[in-house]
């Protein structure tokens, strides 16, 4: 009996494999892909004429521009970051180092829009910061300057979280070893560490970047939507839709979309280089 | 290194978001007046630049108007409302943000424009509605917004009990009743007005979407004129949309005469024409008599004098309110 229930879940049954292949790929395709096929093709809808006219519309030329400004803040940071994290703690012992490790997840395990609002709460002019910087004319909510704040906040995980497994599974005795033959801790960092660790670190990057471009949550609520100044992409797509612009709100997914199929094509180089190591 | 590189940065983004506030404006507005505003501004700016010499930037941030009442509460430093609800409006006046005389400063209670819950029905009429007591005909369905969470299905359902209340001034029993059939033939209710268009418009269902008439006109436009007709009922209730000087925020950037200058402009003959051009109605005499046939005549009631006040109209949406019971009573049928 035992040997006979192991015998049919075994993937060597080839009716079981099929099924199992079918219902993967079809999953795929309903899921994933026809959405995604449906996002350009409602974008080019209304012939390609139509298409550049949205896309090259000064609203959503200046979308694209801040989505990638706050991505090429938030991106540099939270490498700077992450590499430091992740290095502190599987290097050293330290007090509070669970704290850290804890910290560094608090922005995975809450939700992006609670984010956005206790940086509301907090700089907003009825919160602790606010009135402060209301006093003294700083205008930090619905600016840019949020924007780029809770970006980088919602991507800080990525970084580290993609370092600290892989440097743990690494140890240091490569590092040690360098130490002891005279190097300093920068040449040792940049001569040792950096070249173990790069793609594993370019991946995590390429995570992060990804989630910057794409958040909505944290950023739909400190943005403000003033048109053409706190607008991101993913916002634009959303206000696009909600003015029945539906061929602009396309337009503007289908960019959206393709800026992440051109992150996820550097992803899987990424990963293949780092699981070759 | 990167730290000082990044401070720089950021203080440098937020030193640009707070120069020149003087010829800058930020006007909060409602959701779907997007277009709209991207019409009248370049007039305005024009207007004014040919008056004053002085060239100036009209800012805009579009979102549910309730929505923009937090933000500027939070923050959001708009010089000028231009709100589609006056309950908006009155929770910025609570927190001190506008004074509390805000109705007096502008012609016709600070309402530059004005709209109506109209009917859109399909091509021909099929089912023959005219008016609100066609709505509660037992094969009649109907979409809209639910009041809940819809300023839009709000007005809705206050203009159907204004037409019960009025068809029977002195009996309760029979306006309860009107309502509770009104509710009953909803067939779908959408959280907002977007989402009603979506469900008569594109998927078909029911027989009358009820949304402002500006709306329903747009509608018209959007998902072919051809596919469907506009019906304005006998009676309904007068949709105010608000527009009021934030008076904290220009006190602070020093902008008070642009922005009432800005407001003052919506009563202009050249915005008037341009909001007629929307569906709007309008107050100025010489631009509705140009546009009259696009709006027929209809006898609007104010919510304050129907109701009371804007406090007692909200009571009917409240978890004890008439709107819930009459969910409750259609449910049980």
């Amino acid at each position: 009996m035992v040997h006979n229930a192991r015998h049919q879940a075994c993937p060597d049954n080839p009716w079981g494999r099929r099924l199992l292949i079918f219902s993967g790929v079809t999953l795929a395709l309903v899921l994933i892909v026809a959405p995604l096929l449906a996002v350009f093709a409602q974008a080019l809808s209304r012939g390609w004429a139509m298409y550049i006219s949205n896309v090259t519309h000064p609203e959503t030329l200046h979308a694209i521009q801040l989505t990638l400004l706050a991505a090429a803040i938030a991106v540099p940071v939270n490498t700077a970051f992450g590499v430091a994290a992740a290095w502190a703690i599987t290097r050293f012992e330290f007090r509070g180092k669970r704290i850290l490790q804890t910290a560094i997840d608090i922005p995975f395990a809450i939700s992006p829009v609670v984010a956005g609002v206790m940086y509301l709460l907090l700089y907003g002019t009825s919160g602790w910061l606010g009135q402060w910087l209301y006093d003294h004319n700083v205008q930090l909510v619905f600016s840019v300057a949020a924007i780029v704040m809770v970006t980088v906040f919602v991507t800080s995980p990525f970084v580290a979280r993609e370092l600290i497994p892989f440097m743990q599974a690494q140890g240091r005795e490569e590092e040690e070893a360098s130490l002891t033959l005279g190097a300093n801790g920068w040449q040792t960092f940049w001569h040792v560490t950096l070249p173990t660790i790069q793609w594993a670190l370019i991946y995590g990057v390429i995570l992060c970047n990804a989630r910057a471009m794409g958040e909505f949550g944290a950023v739909a609520v400190v943005s403000g939507n003033i048109r053409g100044e706190t607008n991101t992409l993913p916002l634009y797509v959303q206000q696009s839709f909600d003015d029945y612009n539906i061929a602009g709100a396309f337009a503007a997914a289908s960019l959206l979309a393709s800026l992440a199929l051109l992150t996820l094509l550097l992803k899987t180089i990424a990963q293949a280089r780092r699981d070759r190591l | 290194m990167k730290k000082s590189i990044y401070l720089s940065v950021f203080l440098g983004l937020i030193m640009l978001s707070t120069a020149q506030a003087e010829d800058r404006l930020l006007n909060a507005s409602y959701d779907i007046a997007r277009e709209l505003f991207q019409a009248i501004n370049p007039a305005f700016v024009e207007a004014y630049a040919a008056e004053t010499g002085k060239t100036v930037t009209i800012r805009q941030s579009h979102a549910g108007s309730s929505a923009q009442a937090r933000a500027i509460l939070q923050g959001l430093t708009a010089d000028v409302v231009t709100f589609n609800q006056i309950t908006d409006i009155h929770a910025l006046v609570n927190a001190g943000w506008i004074a509390p005389d805000w109705q007096q400063r502008l012609p016709n209670a600070s309402s530059p424009y004005y709209s109506l819950p109209a009917f859109l029905v399909r091509a021909g009429n099929p089912k023959g509605i005219k008016d609100w007591d066609d709505l509660v005909r037992a094969d009649v369905s109907l979409v809209f917004p639910n009041p809940k969470t819809s300023g839009n299905g709000r007005y809705t359902y206050l203009a159907a009990w204004a037409f019960a209340q009025q068809q029977w001034p002195d009996d309760q029993a029979k306006i309860e009743d009107f309502i509770r059939r009104f509710v009953g033939n909803v067939q779908v209710f959408d959280t907002g007005g977007r989402g009603a268009t979506t469900t008569f418009a594109e998927r078909g269902i029911g027989d009358v979407l009820i949304t402002f008439e500006a709306e329903v006109n747009l509608i018209r436009q959007l998902h072919g004129a051809d596919r469907f007709t506009v019906i304005v009922p006998s009676r309904s209730v007068l949709a105010e949309f608000p527009v009021a000087v934030v008076d904290r925020v220009v006190a602070r950037q020093n902008t008070q005469e642009l922005a009432q200058r800005y407001l003052q402009y919506l009563y202009s003959p050249p915005a008037q024409e341009i909001l007629a051009g929307f569906y709007y109605r309008v107050t100025d005499p010489q631009v509705s008599a140009t546009h009259a046939k696009q709006f027929p005549s209809v006898e609007l009631l104010r919510i304050e004098e129907v109701f009371g006040s804007w406090e007692a109209a909200q009571a009917h949406f409240s978890d004890t309110g008439s709107f819930e019971q009459a969910l409750l009573a259609a449910r049980r049928r």
